[in-house]
């Protein structure tokens, strides 16, 4: 009752000292508050010191051919992480991205080398291969309420053994196929740089996620999913069409990663991208999105993904062992997940 | 401000805005609702209390399609309705806020107030690229608040992280008292928040109240409910115990009539 009496009163006039006391803020929550409402920002500075530090160490660096060897690099990851953040937004995760490309390109190259299949409705069977892949994840995930992280784990190992099944193992090379299969892999000179046809498709898939995450009603949902799931549901947002569309979407976009992946390789290999799917994680872990989901930016993950390749281009550049990238790479997502914890306590 | 515009409708009009006849809703062999009867009237703040286990909430339920009643009948405006599920109330008017907030946190307060009603931008950018019309609905969120009463929220474009728990409440309300709706349900809405917090939500409800908008306040609280409700319907063993006023009967009556130690 004497706390009722003593809240009263100076809530009428004047500034109430409670508001003033959450106002006050010291330089370093300032800077946490800045970076938790721009996702993106922290590892857009990690780029930008990684790139003075690495053109610092090796004149090499810099210059135009291996910036663009870069880019080239981090095509196949850079499309897989567009399709790891939309899951990871709805707080899933998604284990089974990598061998979904890789079935879906065997698919490509087998249908277009082996029974003659015209190339565009080789590419458009793709696609298929990648709703359905990306389907089978949704349902289970909606209808039976499985976590994501076992769904995938169970459809990761169904999707290789698919993959090696219909493949029998072998590898289609580039050159057997049509021009239009390795067409990601050509490049185009744009001033002195040369830029391939597949780090332009992954730029374009990012404006275009980026675009439908940011302006449409469907964006804001996956967020609200992702953010608070019953708060969504009570809000009328309908969850499980929403979960379906997100996992379909990344089914999708892992399709155009086949056509990606079939071109910088200039091959089909079903052994290939065993790392892919824990790469696409690293990228948009790194990239500011949070696994608990809800909070992050697609462009975080194409940062997150430029990050990582320059990290093992300019270390293998400074003459380092392959074995020190991967402990970069190691020490960078533990930071980046620590970043976001101490940022995710903003006013908790 | 906008109040004086507004004549705050403290008469009530006769025709009650939504109307529950005789709801009976079982449970197996438990009986959770035993034919109850229930009125609210435009500007009227009615408060619903009792025990755990007097029907309280299977009534909120029954009147906001959470669940489906045996039997019994429900108006909306005179006209009866049948709810299947919590769209088919909020369709017909009748917003719920529960009690542990369906807000999104990390969206910011415009967006959690259109949050699964987004509007477009006119035209083809968004018929055929589905734009959302952003500044648009923090402009009306903004125009939403002002006619709502609710100062508390200055910014609508916080992420609601960042409010305080009063504040958060507000935004929930705000939605559910928004565009055009004729019933607020809240469930508890002051249970989690301190005392300064919980006056701020008590006169939100005063407001909405002067502003026409009926409520429906459930609540463990008695102080609170004995300072805004007009009326208050006391459940006790799934049936109406008494419907009294605070004028007429005192807090210590009122905890008597809940436990059976009187009668009204």
């Amino acid at each position: 009752m004497t706390q009722q009496q003593t809240a009263g009163p100076p809530a009428a006039g004047h500034a109430d000292p409670a508001e003033e006391f959450l106002d006050r803020q010291t330089p370093l929550s300032r800077i946490r508050n800045v970076l938790h409402r721009y996702p993106a920002l922290s590892p857009a500075i990690v780029l930008l010191v990684a790139v003075v530090v690495f053109g610092l160490l090796n004149e090499r660096f810099l210059r135009v051919e291996n910036l663009s060897l870069i880019t080239q690099q981090v095509s196949v990851v850079g499309t897989l992480a567009i399709a790891q953040t939309l899951i990871i937004l709805t707080a899933g995760i998604d284990l089974s991205v990598g061998a979904v490309m890789i079935l879906a390109s065997m698919v490509v190259a087998q249908l277009a080398v082996g029974s003659g299949t015209p190339a565009p409705l080789a590419l458009l069977l793709g696609l298929i291969v990648g709703l359905a892949a990306g389907a089978l994840n949704g349902f289970l995930v909606t209808r039976f309420r499985l976590p994501p992280f076992i769904v995938t784990l169970g459809t990761l190992n169904i999707f290789i053994a698919v993959t090696l099944l219909y493949s029998g193992g072998s590898t289609v090379r580039g050159s057997a196929m049509p021009g239009l299969l390795t067409w990601m892999g050509s490049t185009f000179p744009v001033g002195p740089v040369r830029i391939s046809t597949g780090v332009v498709m992954m730029l374009l898939l990012y404006v275009a996620v980026a675009f439908i995450l940011g302006k449409t009603a469907w964006g804001r949902h996956v967020y609200a999913v992702g953010d608070d799931k019953e708060a969504a549901r009570l809000a009328g947002i309908p969850v499980n069409r929403v979960l379906m569309s997100v996992y379909l979407a990344a089914g999708a976009v892992l399709a155009i990663g086949a056509w990606i992946q079939i071109g910088r390789t200039n091959a089909a290999s079903p052994n290939a991208g065993v790392d892919l799917n824990l790469d696409s994680i690293t990228a948009v872990v790194i990239g500011g999105t949070s696994l608990f989901g809800g909070r992050g930016s697609i462009w975080g993950s194409l940062l997150g993904a430029l990050i990582v390749g320059v990290f093992r281009n300019g270390l293998s550049l400074a003459g380092l062992d392959v074995l020190y990238q991967t402990l970069a790479v190691g020490i960078l997502i533990i930071l980046a997940v620590s970043i976001d914890q101490w940022i995710r306590k903003v006013k908790s | 401000m906008t109040a004086t515009e507004f004549q705050p409708a403290k008469t009530p009009v006769r025709q009650p805005i939504l109307q529950a006849r005789d709801l009976v809703k079982t449970f197996g062999r438990v009986v959770g609702l035993d034919g109850v009867s229930l009125d609210l009237y435009p500007g009227e703040v009615l408060a619903i209390i009792g025990d755990n286990g007097a029907g309280k909430s299977t009534l909120i339920k029954c009147l906001t399609g959470a669940e489906v009643p045996d039997s019994g009948e429900l108006k909306v405006s005179g006209q009866t309705v049948h709810f299947k599920r919590p769209q088919d109330a909020r369709v017909h008017g009748i917003e719920t806020v529960y009690q542990n907030l369906a807000v999104s946190p990390a969206l910011d307060v415009a967006s959690n107030l259109f949050l699964g009603r987004e509007e477009r931008l006119p035209g083809p950018l968004g018929k055929l690229f589905r734009v959302l019309d952003t500044k648009g609905m923090r402009r009306k969120a903004k125009e939403e608040l002002t006619r709502l009463g609710i100062s508390t929220l200055q910014d609508v474009t916080v992420p609601v992280e960042n409010l305080s728990g009063g504040q958060r409440q507000a935004v929930a309300v705000a939605r559910a008292a928004a565009f055009g709706s004729k019933v607020v349900v809240l469930d508890e809405p002051t249970a989690a928040l301190g005392v300064r917090e919980s006056n701020q939500v008590l006169q939100l409800v005063r407001d909405l109240r002067d502003r026409g908008l009926p409520v429906i306040l459930i609540s463990h609280n008695m102080p609170h409910v004995f300072d805004v409700a007009d009326r208050i319907h006391i459940q006790r063993l799934g049936k109406c115990a008494a419907t009294i006023t605070p004028q007429s009967h005192s807090m210590t009556d009122a905890v008597a009539i809940m436990t059976g130690a009187a009668t009204a």
